[in-house]
């Protein structure tokens, strides 16, 4: 059974169509990077599969189930981590908000809860910021902090918005490989912009342009830069393919040469 | 002060403050985490109209100004749910027309009138006892029914997205916690004044803001905070014969002022 089954999706907004004909079928413990042009839609996409939009038309299926149903095995790490930074909690806090039930509130396990979450933030390495003050913390530690909320929620899929925003390139690197070891139980879907990074850890990418492109293989070619971005290459990006093994330096074509 | 205690009035003066900076710090924490400081505003102000139509229909006071001030407040709760960034516009509409619309019953009503300055500044210093066990009666209400929901709240406070997914009724509670401030606000309002509600509803939760490591916290120095307040206010406005509310607003705006300075001190040490 497929982990996310997307059929003949529309979704508009202010009569804008954002996505049109989306089909997808993600097997599990696949690990999914989106990519796409801003405002291509990528963001939408997960917030459908969250349960936070509803579709104009089609259907989702998460685990078989729909979203709204499924949204409590999901966990999602937003874009957005900077928001609210004066507020008080601590991270801990935040990390517990990932074992939120509603339907149990009056018999809350909180202990139980309590060791989960320090789990989560240990696995994250950021035990020692347990008792901290969100706003007091880097970007970076943030976006850990974040990932062990996540993580806490026990997940049997996991989006994640742009996780690499506010990490330096040793720590991408880092936090990719990290997300291999978590792929090794848990079905990922992760959007960004880094396409050479990304393309030595996914094992396959989906493209998304109000369309979506689904390659089971992690590999872009041109051709589908070509699709996606309704600019040319050079513009975009100055790389014609993306291979696996050591980093290449490849060069664009010199003009009116033929091979 | 001591002396003072021995007058009936000035103790229940003191038990009003005290209970109205509790009622404050809890529902303050909650409008300034949520930034709903102007929704208050337009409540509190809006709620003049159901003094106008118990004044001129001759219906009880208190229901017809609870029932408007929940009509207005549900209004601009559906605005700020649906639109949160234009909301600003529509409350300060709804704020005004609820206000004018007081006014002008209560010039229709024929006799003598409610007063505007009362409404204001209220009358801290001539609360009967009913209305305090009222307000605790209210205060304990609201102190069981954060903590029911305490979690929910303070998830859908933070990250709203993540609430959802996590399954929290996020649109219910929200109506919730407006309503659980319309009503708050007027009762408080009909003790103390809706100047004095508005400046304890935000200036000691936004003081504390920095230095609270959790909402609860938060609410507890809030309510600590505002008593103190009020207390010294009540105290001044006894020595120097000031008018009470405006006294325990200038305390609270002295030491609101004076902390903002110690701030910018603070940062440019850290700084240099």
């Amino acid at each position: 059974m497929s982990m996310i089954e997307i059929n003949n999706l529309d979704f508009t907004y202010n009569r804008e169509a954002i996505l049109k004909d989306v089909n997808l079928a993600i097997p599990e413990k696949d690990f999914v990077a989106i990519i796409g042009p801003n405002g291509g839609g990528k963001t939408t996409l997960l917030k459908l599969i969250l349960g936070l939009l509803t579709p104009d038309k089609g259907t989702i299926l998460i685990d078989g189930k729909p979203p709204q149903e499924a949204s409590s095995c999901i966990g999602y790490v937003p874009q957005d981590i900077h928001l609210n930074q004066s507020f008080p909690i601590t991270a801990i806090d935040v990390v517990l908000m990932g074992k939120l039930d509603p339907k149990q509130r009056l018999s809350r396990r909180s202990a139980t809860n309590r060791r989960d979450a320090l789990a989560a933030l240990e696995r994250m390495d950021m035990t020692a910021y347990a008792d901290k003050k969100i706003g007091t913390l880097s970007g970076g530690q943030r976006q850990r902090v974040f990932i062990a909320r996540a993580l806490a929620t026990k997940p049997k899929l996991l989006l994640l918005d742009e996780p690499t925003s506010s990490i330096d390139t040793k720590g991408q690197a880092d936090f990719y490989q990290l997300l291999r070891e978590f792929n090794q139980d848990i079905t990922i879907l992760v959007i960004s912009h880094d396409l050479l990074v990304i393309s030595r850890y996914v094992k396959s990418v989906a493209c998304v342009n109000k369309k979506l492109h689904y390659h089971d293989q992690a590999e872009i070619t041109g051709d589908m830069l070509k699709t996606m971005y309704p600019s040319t290459d050079e513009e975009v990006c100055p790389v014609e393919l993306v291979a696996h093994g050591l980093p290449h330096r490849v060069l664009s074509e010199h003009e009116n040469q033929s091979p | 002060m001591i002396e003072a205690l021995q007058f009936e009035f000035i103790r229940n003066a003191l038990a009003a403050g005290l209970l109205a900076s509790v009622i404050c710090g809890i529902i303050g924490t909650l409008v300034v985490v949520n930034r709903i400081v102007f929704l208050s505003g337009g409540i509190a102000h809006a709620a003049y109209g159901g003094i106008g139509l118990a004044s001129f229909f001759k219906w009880p006071y208190l229901p017809s100004t609870i029932g408007f001030s929940l009509f207005a407040a549900m209004l601009m709760a559906s605005v700020s749910y649906k639109m949160k960034h234009r909301a600003d516009t529509v409350i300060g509409v709804i704020w005004a027309l609820g206000m004018a619309f007081g006014i002008i019953l209560v010039d229709l009503t024929p006799g003598y009138n409610v007063d505007l300055m009362s409404y204001l500044f209220g009358s801290i210093l001539a609360v009967p006892r009913s209305d305090l066990f009222f307000m605790a009666f209210i205060g304990i209400a609201m102190i069981l029914l954060v903590t029911y929901y305490y979690q929910d709240l303070l998830a859908m406070s933070y990250d709203e997205e993540f609430a959802k997914i996590r399954g929290v009724p996020v649109k219910k509670l929200y109506f919730v916690l407006i309503g659980m401030l319309a009503v708050t606000v007027v009762l408080v309002i009909q003790v103390v004044g809706l100047i004095l509600v508005i400046a304890l509803l935000t200036i000691p939760p936004f003081m504390v803001e920095k230095y609270a490591k959790s909402l609860f916290q938060m609410m507890v120095a809030s309510s600590l905070l505002g008593a103190a307040f009020t207390v010294t206010g009540l105290w001044l406005s006894y020595q120097y014969n000031l008018t009470s509310g405006a006294s325990i607003i200038l305390v609270a705006g002295v030491v609101f002022l004076f902390s903002l300075i110690v701030d910018k001190i603070r940062f440019a040490c850290h700084r240099t």
